[in-house]
């Protein structure tokens, strides 16, 4: 299809970034290789002039400065800049999103999948997720190709395609991975599984077949012999037949060269992917067939066209023959493969690290040296599985494909374990850097926390610093961290969160939510301080806010004592309001019977009694009149340890006109209740 | 690495510190023309100066954030001999029409006789303090024991760490396992052995700081420290910047037990030492897992270190000014991409190939 032109013209990125890192080995991160450290300009900083710098959660901000100088007015006119500086660029690539997101499905699934699964049946799940993540990669370079070529801005063309040649070599180093490691294809269909590969990843020739295809009139075609070859070269017996077919017929004098080459071409054994035939059975075929070829080169057969002799010693398998095509190929690893095809087509994966090395050598004859890419896929060919994630982590600009690649082969159980030197392992360790990026993007860091979920021994405690520091802009953010740390149970961070939300609150004035903040982060010192905002603002203005939360509060009432009272308070005055007398009676001397109220409050819980006491109807007993005597006496007295009542005009009137209110209402509660008890 | 914004300070005179909130939505940036700024991060990712007032008579060395649990609170160190506690107060409606907020000073600490080197509050869980230290080898421990009146400050302890302290940290360790502690480095520059290094631990018994341990191997002149985030491990990951990088693990002995109460004692390893910057280290700091160490030297670099998988400290990454000016006055938004991005050299290559390839 025409995703496959564009697609994979993988590597030569890697290739081109050339054998400067290779065998550098043990980089700590994406790009880190150990001299060639990739340096990052901070543009308009002086020379000469220091660095200072300060990390955030997600980026580190940087500024000019001289250290060490003591004093004042040493430095000259500063226009120094701060700068912000991010760390993990793909993040924020706005087309990666589709990446990060959808693997995040597959990685989930195959978390959840069932390791109890046995033998094929879980082989062949583990094949369907190593399946599904490179189709993610696909999708996603279609997207960045059509990007690319939507745009008219040739920079972001040139990212794009930058980007485009990344997926693309990164799927080219999977799709290996899934057939050696993952799949572990047996001997013969290994070699199936190769060709597949080749075919799949070396396109720089598709659209040579494409114009010769299209041609009017194919076998006139000047890249003709060219595009049979290609075929031939990639194992497309088919095609490649029916192409001669069409040079056959308009050559009849030829026709009995073109019969004998078809037959070869058709009769050519080749590995079933069912159990239909055996190794030996075909090599049997094989060897018969190799001397059948053997023979017609021999006797001329193909003599009178060298493209037909130069195809019988390709079917033999001809090094140098196959190395004249060397343009077609375009890449040592094509070479290995038709070398295989033709040579070895039963060879065993611990046979492959020779052929593959000798094919490097022999295609590159010298001219140039290996570059990345072609390291970590010879690693590859080596069964040298760490040294492939080491080398990608080298080169790649991303954690992505490390840590879900080592994720994948760890589910294959194929690492050994390498030790941190806090004990967790490589898989781990990819993940968490990986997740810790997605931390850094504003609304990615949703995805790392299903990753630090699967990271058993430092996930918790990743997840544990990056979520806190998750900016908490709205109380809808915030409660969508809150739910992520309560779900696991993060006390700590959930009471920070709290906490954080109860101060901004308090400061901006909204006592409900402060105090509904503080309920959440069982704060009792700060559902106190609250609390008594209320308290204070109810007696300046006479009527409380947010009596919704208030009324509603339920068993959280108990957080505090002030709150508790707060609570019952407000109750008071609700069946006040209700005009449900004699309840409000009974709660209000509660109130300060029991001690729920604080001293300070007393005065006011007393001047509240005034109306009560001067209802028509007689609300408190006289047990309750005495008692509300007491409380009053016990505030109004000099009391030593405590601090003196305040003795000022209004104070002493209040306190007189209560007098006044309880004697009148104990007189009319005798009279009352001598009159009840004697009827 | 990549710059991805560059936000024109405006101050008057150099530059000394800049410090991100907990959150990375603010920043403070001080600076030797006396004064702080405060920066606020907008929803579309700009940086605004949302407040700048003169803070101190003198160079202001350092700036940084409490946590916001006690609010929006900053502290500074100057070399007018003070440190100062600030809070923000929300605003007038008239200041927040203009974008702006108003800080008011809820403290000055006085005590030094000497420049106010370092400022750092302490960690969370031991509620809101801060510690100070000054040229004078002062180390000075303040508590608001009210955290919503934070124009109480009362001075707890004061350590004499006779020689003259350039920097201190607190350790973040937050497990019970763990007393609080404090390190302080010593930039004294006079020919001595003395270590420049020294521990601090808190006594529950004596209800006093005393020296838990000192660096011996450290005796040039010491310009910053850092504690790692602990994440939940036995030993303690301090990074010091010296004549060179150096990461140290503190491993915790048994507690001696003797009539004062025991003081820890630790096994000390170096386990990292890098000279990349050539010269004096000014800076060093950990990310917030304590994953990534960054480094700043006379050689005009911020040096990333990383360990991997297999305890190998590498340099990840390098952050240097190209000397050349910067025009205009006020450039933001993302900087073309290739431009000081780590994979420059990588995207080249890739645009040059691909610019030379037909395509299809």
């Amino acid at each position: 299809g025409p995703g496959r032109a564009r697609a994979a013209r993988a590597g030569r990125w890697v290739r081109r970034r050339a054998g400067r890192d290779a065998g550098r080995m043990g980089g700590a991160g994406p790009g880190a290789a150990d001299e060639h450290r990739p340096v990052t300009v901070v543009p308009g900083a002086v020379p000469r002039r220091q660095l200072c710098f300060a990390w955030g959660p997600a980026e580190v901000l940087v500024c000019e400065t001289l250290f060490g100088r003591a004093g004042t007015g040493e430095g000259a006119p500063s226009t120094s800049r701060v700068f912000v500086v991010r760390r993990d660029q793909d993040i924020y690539i706005q087309t990666l999103r589709k990446l990060f997101n959808e693997s995040h499905g597959i990685f989930m699934g195959l978390q959840r999948s069932e390791e109890e699964l046995a033998g094929k049946s879980r082989k062949a799940q583990l094949v369907q997720v190593s399946k599904n993540y490179r189709s993610v990669i696909r999708a996603c370079m279609e997207d960045m190709h059509q990007a690319a070529i939507s745009t008219r801005d040739p920079a972001l063309q040139g990212q794009y395609s930058t980007q485009v040649s990344i997926l693309s070599a990164m799927e080219l180093i999977w799709n290996l991975c899934e057939i050696l490691f993952v799949e572990a294809a047996a001997a013969g269909p290994l070699l199936l599984r190769l060709l597949d590969w080749v075919r799949l990843h070396v396109c720089d020739v598709d659209s040579m077949v494409r114009e010769v295809l299209s041609s009017e009139n194919p076998s006139k075609h000047k890249l003709f012999w060219n595009v049979v070859d290609i075929f031939v070269l990639q194992g497309r017996m088919d095609e490649a037949r029916h192409l001669l077919s069409k040079e056959a017929s308009a050559n009849p004098t030829s026709m009995n060269m073109y019969k004998i080459l078809d037959d070869l071409m058709k009769k050519m054994p080749v590995p079933s992917l069912g159990n239909t035939q055996t190794l030996t059975e075909l090599e049997l075929k094989w060897q018969h067939w190799h001397e059948e070829c053997q023979r017609y080169l021999q006797d001329g057969t193909f003599a009178s066209n060298p493209h037909m002799e130069s195809i019988c010693k390709i079917l033999l398998g001809d090094e140098d023959a196959i190395l004249e095509k060397k343009e077609l190929m375009t890449t040592w690893y094509h070479f290995l493969v038709t070398r295989l095809l033709y040579s070895h087509p039963t060879v065993k994966p611990m046979e492959l690290r020779f052929y593959a090395q000798s094919s490097m050598d022999l295609f590159l004859g010298g001219e140039s040296s290996p570059e990345p890419l072609d390291m970590i896929l010879m690693a590859a060919f080596e069964f040298e599985m760490h040294q492939v994630i080491k080398e990608c982590s080298i080169v790649l600009s991303n954690w992505w494909f490390v840590a879900h690649l080592t994720d994948l082969l760890d589910h294959c159980k194929l690492l050994q374990s390498h030790n941190l030197y806090f004990g967790s392992n490589m898989r781990e360790f990819l993940l968490l850097e990986y997740a810790s990026g997605l931390f850094s993007h504003h609304s990615l860091w949703q995805l790392g926390v299903d990753y630090f979920d699967h990271c058993p021994q430092y996930g918790r405690v990743y997840l544990e610093l990056h979520i806190e520091r998750i900016p908490l802009s709205t109380e809808q953010k915030a409660l969508k961290v809150l739910r992520i740390c309560e779900q696991r149970q993060m006390h700590e961070q959930v009471r920070s969160i709290c906490k954080i939300m109860a101060m901004k609150a308090l400061r901006n004035n909204r006592l409900g939510s402060a105090l509904s903040w503080s309920i959440r982060a069982k704060d009792a010192a700060f559902a106190t301080l609250i609390s008594d905002r209320f308290l204070k603002d109810y007696c300046e203005r006479g009527c409380f806010s947010d009596l919704d939360l208030i009324d509603n509060l339920g068993p959280s009432m108990l957080l505090s004592d002030r709150l508790t009272f707060l609570g019952k308070y407000r109750e008071f005055h609700r069946l006040y309001g209700e005009k449900r007398f004699p309840e409000a009676a009974r709660l209000l001397l509660t109130l300060m019977t029991a001690h729920i109220a604080p001293c300070s409050f007393w005065m006011t819980l007393l001047t509240d009694a005034l109306p009560l006491l001067e209802q028509k109807e007689v609300i408190f007993s006289a047990e309750q009149t005495y008692e509300l005597m007491r409380c009053l006496e016990d505030l109004t007295s000099p009391n030593p340890g405590s601090a003196p009542f305040q003795d000022d005009d209004v104070e002493t009137t209040k306190v007189e006109m209560l007098r006044l209110a309880l004697a009148r209402n104990l007189a009319r509660v005798i009279v009352k209740e001598g009159t009840v008890e004697g009827s | 690495m990549f710059v991805a914004r560059s936000i024109a300070a405006d101050h008057r005179d150099l530059i000394h510190d800049v410090s991100f909130d907990f959150h990375g939505r603010r920043m403070a940036t001080c600076s030797s023309d006396q004064s702080v700024k405060v920066w606020d991060k907008s929803e579309n990712g700009d940086w605004h100066c949302t407040a700048s007032w003169k803070t101190h008579s003198g160079s202001v060395w350092r700036v940084t954030w409490a946590h916001p649990e006690f609010g929006q609170v900053l502290a500074s160190c100057s070399f007018d001999r003070t440190a100062a506690v600030w809070e923000e107060i929300v605003g007038e409606s008239n200041d927040k029409l203009r974008g702006q907020s108003h800080w008011v000073k809820r403290t000055t600490l006085v005590d030094s006789r000497t420049s106010v080197t370092d400022v750092k509050f302490a960690p969370k869980h031991m509620g809101l303090m801060l510690a100070t230290c000054s040229a004078d080898g002062v180390v000075r421990i303040y508590e608001a024991p009210d955290v919503m009146n934070l124009s109480q400050w009362s001075l707890q302890h004061e350590i004499s760490c006779k020689l003259s302290c350039s920097c201190i940290s607190w350790n973040p360790s937050s497990s019970r396992a763990h007393s609080p502690m404090i390190a302080v480095g010593s930039d004294d520059n006079s020919p001595n052995i003395l270590a420049k290094v020294q521990i601090y631990e808190y006594n529950e018994n004596t209800r006093k700081y005393a020296k838990a341990e000192a660096l011996m191997t450290v005796t040039d002149p010491v310009h910053d420290i850092a504690f790692a985030p602990n994440l939940g491990r036995s030993f303690h990951i301090l990074a010091v910047a010296t004549k060179d990088v150096r990461i140290f693990t503190l491993k915790p002995l048994r507690k001696e037990v003797t009539s004062s109460g025991g003081l820890t004692k630790f096994e000390i390893h170096i386990v990292a030492q890098f000279d990349n910057h050539n010269s004096q280290v000014w800076r060093v700091s950990w990310n917030i897992t304590g994953t990534v160490l960054a480094s700043s030297g006379d050689d005009g670099c911020v040096r990333l270190w990383k360990a991997n998988y297999m305890d190998n400290w590498k340099c990840t990454g390098i952050l240097k000014g190209n000397g050349s000016p910067v025009n205009g006055s006020s450039q933001q938004g993302i900087f073309n991409a290739s431009l000081g991005s780590a994979n420059t050299s990588l995207q080249n290559s890739l645009n040059g190939s691909s610019a030379s390839r037909k395509q299809s």
